[in-house]
């Protein structure tokens, strides 16, 4: 999923602190916040938005200047069941789920909501999306015009942080980036690689795409068979060949169990796939010189 | 969070599925008393891996001699690094068949999973490995819930003798036993035939989803404390996530990713990282103890910050830092990377109070610190 600065979006939980300051940074940015919703403060108005009460409520209340297209949820842990279904069922197409440590019970409940309904989801535990020089959605650092500038390059990232990272890589290399696509750091997620990689591959503003995986699940693996059948250029970097086996690094998804979800298996299938997999992220830049060069740089 | 077999088939019992009487003991006194009440028994070790039988960990008695023989053997046994502190001394079936039964989380469908097998026991797992279709799989859609006509659509074809209903049965329960109680993975196995024609669960591996636990407080203290370091337990009293490793550079960033990466880019430059330690999330506060419980490790020569701001503002990471090297004053040196959100202050900041100016990237910064923990071995 990539949030376009046309997408109108909501954010729920948006009088929160930490709901303000991303909404104000998403506004300066150009994200084209239509409302906001926290049922207490119904008919008030918070970051020059409108708030209601719920998301089938904004929908209903913005519904003759074009309703709401993606919903952020900035929601506790134990409250985002309810609060996704409520954007899913107002008719939302994509929602940006920041919240880490949901029950994965309740996670795989509005998943199945969502797939039924025909909404995109990024996340759980995902810093969110950027689309530079149009718009964010989450609490990316989008604004910090040394990291995300226009470009050619897409980046799927598991993790904020490093996903943060690889992009100022690019950017030093004088390389911007197309979209860059939170994934989320949870073992099951809405949108996967693999998800990701097929909007990237299809989106005619991409001509080249960094993968940046972790140890952990077999989400790499299933990227890698359809990585094959590409002709981007595709760099990955798998963090994760350091940590001990059998301990969560950070993340609920990062765990090597077994023979799964190791560094070896990851980077092995996506090497087999063509993709050049690099082993810090420094050497991002190099690549992107080498693969995509002058052609269209940025 | 993993629960023992003894706190987990009371879950079972609960909801109907049939467990043998059992008692629990920690001495080989105690687990000869328990047999007496119960005739032939199994002995069995209770930590929480699967290779329990292999390694000795369980074992039949059918006296108080034979009980306090095998306890005494087990007892403090260690299987797969885990020290067994107590056994389930537990009425012995009499098992004509082994079946496998589980419901798990998928990543793969996003939705649960339930798994069962006519080949249950000890190896299963090499069962599956062999013949991937030994084990059948129904993936589950949460909103529906698993009832009985989709248990009886798992099983259909499968030769369970005269025991099709109570199979379903047992799956159906099973489910339940999954979403009350936030499952990450619920398994039994083996799942017994008895010789008077019961289903019986004689084994139970319970994982409860660490983000539910707050749904289910009073469980959870049957659970299994994972093992932890005395700094990790002190991480965790503060909320911060900390693995204890055995290196000798310490490395502080913020997010998973960052710090996995972190970690990575030390070991490609040749060195050993001291510890994981993220404050990413709502811990980038928190970056004062944090500094402190990486420097508390007394193997750590050299010191490797490295900050990439999105949600966590490097800003605020940073004078946290600066606060806790106030406070500790250490020794050892530290080399800084520091980008994104607020790092323009947090780059004045380090400027104004330590003169420092962060390596332009994070490899360079790992590079260094990995070079100054060489040097500063040589002088201990």
């Amino acid at each position: 999923m990539i949030v376009r600065g046309s997408d109108r979006v909501l954010v729920q939980g948006i009088t929160g602190k930490q709901g303000t300051f991303w909404t104000e940074r998403m506004q300066e940015y150009g994200t084209n916040v239509v409302g906001g919703v926290n049922p207490n403060k119904a008919g008030t108005v918070h970051c020059d938005v409108p708030v209601y009460a719920s998301a089938k409520e904004a929908k209903k209340a913005l519904n003759d200047e074009g309703g709401f297209d993606v919903s952020v949820l900035f929601i506790p842990p134990l409250g985002v069941k309810e609060a996704a279904l409520d954007a899913i069922e107002a008719g939302a197409k994509g929602l940006v789920v920041l919240t880490e440590y949901i029950p994965v019970h309740d996670v795989m409940w509005f998943l199945a909501a969502a797939r039924d309904a025909g909404c995109r989801v990024l996340g759980p535990n995902t810093a969110g999306s950027v689309t530079p020089g149009e718009c964010f959605c989450g609490f990316m650092p989008a604004f910090n015009d040394n990291i995300f500038k226009p470009g050619r390059v897409g980046v799927i990232s598991r993790s904020g942080s490093l996903g943060t990272l690889i992009c100022l890589n690019l950017a030093q290399a004088g390389f911007g980036q197309s979209a860059f696509i939170g994934i989320g750091g949870d073992p099951i997620i809405g949108t996967t690689t693999r998800d990701a990689l097929e909007t990237l591959d299809v989106d005619s503003r991409t001509d080249a795409v960094v993968i940046v995986g972790e140890i952990g699940g077999t989400m790499e693996e299933a990227a890698a068979e359809y990585a094959g059948t590409m002709k981007k250029p595709i760099a990955a970097f798998i963090a994760g060949s350091a940590a001990p086996k059998g301990k969560r690094m950070g993340h609920a998804g990062a765990i090597v169990m077994g023979d799964r979800g190791t560094y070896d298996s990851k980077a092995r299938a996506l090497t087999a796939a063509g993709v050049t997999v690099v082993e810090t992220p420094s050497a991002i830049g190099a690549w992107a010189r080498e693969s995509i060069g002058g052609r269209r740089a940025s | 969070m993993n629960f023992q077999e003894h706190a987990a088939k009371p879950l079972l019992a609960a909801a109907g599925i049939a467990v043998p009487a059992a008692k629990p003991a920690r001495t080989p006194e105690a687990a000869a008393a328990a047999q007496k009440a119960l005739g032939p028994v199994v002995v069995k070790a209770q930590v929480p891996t699967g290779k329990r039988g292999k390694a000795g960990g369980i074992r039949k008695a059918d006296t108080p001699e034979q009980t306090s023989a095998a306890a005494e053997a087990i007892l403090g046994m260690t299987i797969d690094g885990l020290r067994v502190e107590s056994v389930l001394v537990e009425s012995r079936a009499d098992i004509k068949r082994e079946f496998y039964a589980a419901v798990m989380n998928d990543p793969a469908s996003k939705g649960p999973l339930v798994l069962f097998s006519t080949l249950g026991g000890m190896d299963i797992e090499e069962a599956a490995a062999k013949d991937a279709s030994a084990v059948h799989r129904t993936a589950v859609d949460i909103r529906d819930g698993f009832d009985a006509k989709a248990a009886r659509a798992m099983l259909k074809g499968l030769d369970l003798g005269d025991k099709d209903a109570q199979v379903a049965d047992v799956l159906v329960r099973l489910y339940q036993v999954y979403r009350d109680n936030d499952a990450e993975l619920i398994e039994i196995n083996p799942l017994a035939v008895t010789g008077d024609g019961r289903m019986v669960a004689l084994d139970c591996k319970f994982v409860m989803d660490d983000s539910a636990v707050k749904r289910h407080e009073e469980l959870a203290k049957k659970g299994t404390p994972e093992k932890v370091t005395g700094l990790e337990a002190k991480g965790r009293a503060l909320g911060l996530r900390y693995i204890e490793l055995d290196g000798d550079v310490g490395v502080l960033a913020n997010g998973a990713g960052l710090t996995m990466t972190t970690m990575d880019v030390v070991r490609h430059h040749g060195g050993k990282p001291a510890n994981f330690l993220e404050i990413g999330g709502e811990a980038y506060t928190q970056a004062k103890p944090a500094l402190e419980l990486v420097l508390a490790n007394p193997n750590v020569r050299s010191l490797v910050i490295n900050f990439c701001g999105a949600f966590a503002r490097t800003d605020v990471m940073t004078e946290g830092v600066l606060a806790a090297l106030d406070a500790i004053k250490p020794k050892l040196p530290i080399h800084w990377s520091v980008h994104g959100t607020g790092d323009v202050e947090a780059r004045a900041m380090l400027k104004e109070k330590l003169g420092v100016v962060p390596f332009e990237t994070m490899d360079q910064a790992c590079a260094a610190v990995v070079e100054s923990a060489r040097k500063a071995g040589g002088h201990r």
